[in-house]
């Protein structure tokens, strides 16, 4: 680099530029966050949901699934898991597949990744279930491509 | 090593090489998992083993930060360190802290946030270090000679206390935990990290190739430019498919594209400083990690980044073996590789010797950046496989990973050449040979 650019003008570009460009992010954030905030209304975190994700949390399920894509690729999305149990058709058929997938792991087939034990209550179970169908009506932009997840 | 207080960058080095032999480790376990998914399915499942795995890189890859600082710092200030024993307790207080972590994990204690999922009372303890750790050195910054370096420096590590503060919100809305969680996860390595990259970097460039301060200085505060324009709103590209809005589709794919520049920069910068200098340094094996940073860096972190990163793409291949890919090659190429160049070049100084066991260290760089390699090309095909068949196709997920074994025992393999790789790299370090140095001969170039 020549004297074109000093180094005192590269360190001015380098502060003005930084915090312009934190504010413009900070500022879409929060419009997003408004955004998103004013979809809860129609679509709000009910106090089962906010439990289910907590159960999500407690078992740390994202280190093997992903959730909207996000998580350790282990084991199949979870995001659109209401949807792939057909809880969009028959709420009360998604609802006790799921129940019963959770309930009936490890499978211990050999060769067959294992989910684990997890002990959970009926109202854990349903509250899960609840997050599910919740996180599956976030508008993702029709993320996933397939159902497949 | 010019002041005595540089010393305690060594209990950092020591800890940090220790947790990256666990981090590999547990790194070759869960690859064990993947290809016999029995093996240990009720001891130690797959997500904790795999929280140890990424929570290991993490605090390794911080504590080296931190030794890097405590190397750095005294030296580019030309005072000592405002309080060696703070940094003593605070290592201990670090090291206590993740090891406390990792046995709560083994006991099903954590907040289950990927990479977060420290219990609320660790996070409260590494914020404490954090505090001791800029404290200390900021006191010494200010008390001493003020560089670009230091600056620079001190920007990224405030940047990281800062960040990290965002990892104590947890919203009850799926949408809002992620968007604030990336303010964590994206600003920190897409970000803040980089600055402390740029500066560590260009320490070693002044040190070791003898070009002129000034111009150094110069090139750092165009390269964090470039990173931190492109990388803040890079962020955008974390925010297609969660539930933003499609206006980030725009402002993620432009914006992270940008993301490649300063990592070009990076690599243009260390060749032409070194190719500048003219001069032969007797550390080559530092050099050769410093360069070597440079390109795996722009590799993994731009190239494989960029791979992935238009929205249209990332509408296939998000949450695929694709991002796994380029995970490990960004992590390895800027970030340990950063520190093993710095922890190469400055423990022969503190440990007052020439530099010692350099064709092992370099066997060590060369089994290890392979391993990393072969493992990221299987990874990135498999990933593509798996985009096509469960993405285009349609096929479930547990049937497509079942068509992806060849690739996983592949990877598995390369992940034992890197765990191979690593220990040559941390006995080289850890069991100094060679003679002590006489006065003239390991002298920085400055």
């Amino acid at each position: 680099m020549s004297e074109v650019l000093t180094k005192s003008a590269a360190r001015n570009i380098f502060y003005g530029g930084t915090a312009f460009f934190f504010i413009v992010f900070v500022g879409l954030v929060a419009h997003s966050v408004s955004t998103v905030n004013a979809m809860s209304e129609s679509h709000p975190v009910t106090a089962s949901v906010a439990g289910g994700k907590h159960v999500w949390e407690k078992h740390a399920c994202i280190d093997c699934h992903t959730i909207m894509g996000e998580g350790a690729y282990y084991a199949p999305e979870l995001g659109n898991v209401w949807v792939r149990f057909g809880g969009r058709e028959d709420a009360q058929a998604g609802r006790d597949a799921i129940k019963n997938w959770i309930k009936s792991m490890p499978t211990g087939i050999e060769g067959r990744r294992q989910m684990p034990k997890f002990d959970l209550t009926e109202k854990e179970l349903d509250d899960l279930v609840d997050f599910f169908k919740w996180t599956s009506e976030v508008n993702t932009q029709n993320w996933p491509p397939k159902v497949s997840g | 090593m010019k002041y005595e207080s540089q010393k305690v960058a060594l209990y950092y080095f020591a800890g940090a090489l220790g947790l990256f032999v666990a981090q590999v480790l547990f790194g070759v376990i869960l690859g064990t998992i993947v290809v016999a998914p029995n093996t240990l399915s009720e001891l130690l499942p797959f997500n904790i083993a795999r929280m140890i795995h990424t929570n290991a890189l993490i605090v390794w890859l911080l504590m080296g930060f931190f030794g890097c600082a405590y190397y750095l710092i005294p030296e580019e200030s030309e005072t000592e360190l405002h309080s060696p024993k703070l940094a003593i307790l605070q290592f201990w207080l670090f090291l206590i802290g993740a090891a406390a972590a990792v046995v709560g994990y083994l006991f099903r204690i954590h907040e289950g946030r990927e990479f977060l999922e420290q219990p609320l009372w660790i996070k409260l303890a590494i914020v404490v270090v954090a505090l001791m750790f800029l404290y200390n050195v900021t006191m010494t910054v200010l008390k001493g000679r003020k560089t670009a370096i230091t600056n620079v420096l001190l920007l990224g590590l405030w940047g990281i206390a800062v960040f990290f503060l965002f990892s104590l919100y947890n919203p009850s809305n799926l949408i809002l935990d992620k968007v604030f969680w990336w303010w964590v996860v994206h600003l920190w390595v897409e970000g803040v990290w980089e600055l402390v990259m740029a500066a560590v970097l260009a320490f070693l460039m002044i040190k070791m190739t003898g070009v002129d301060r000034e111009v150094v200085e110069k090139w750092l505060y165009v390269i964090i430019g470039l990173a931190l324009f492109s990388g803040i709103l890079g962020t955008g590209h974390h925010y297609y498919w969660i539930g933003m809005p499609a206006y980030w589709q725009w402002i993620g794919s432009v914006f992270s594209t940008l993301e490649v520049a300063p990592f070009f920069a990076m690599v243009v910068f260390t060749f032409m400083m070194v190719w500048k200098g003219g001069r032969t340094h007797p550390n080559k094996a530092a050099l050769l990690w410093s360069l070597g940073c440079s390109v795996f860096a722009f590799f993994g972190a731009g190239v494989w980044g960029f791979l992935h990163t238009l929205a249209p793409i990332n509408y296939v291949t998000h949450g695929t073996q694709v991002t796994a890919a380029h995970g490990h090659l960004a992590f390895y190429g800027a970030y340990v590789m950063l520190n093993i160049a710095m922890f190469t070049y400055a423990m022969p100084n503190l440990l007052k010797r020439e530099p010692y066991n350099q064709v092992l260290n370099m066997w060590g760089f060369w089994v290890t950046s392979s391993g990393v390699t072969f493992m990221t090309f299987a990874l990135t095909f498999a990933g593509v496989v798996q985009t096509h068949l469960q993405r285009v196709m349609g096929m479930g997920f547990m049937e497509v990973q079942d068509a992806l074994g060849l690739f996983y025992w592949m990877r598995l393999g390369a992940g034992v050449a890197t765990l191979v790789g690593v220990v040559l790299i941390v006995w080289s370090l850890a069991v100094p040979g060679g003679k002590r140095a006489g006065a003239a001969i390991a002298q920085p170039a400055e």
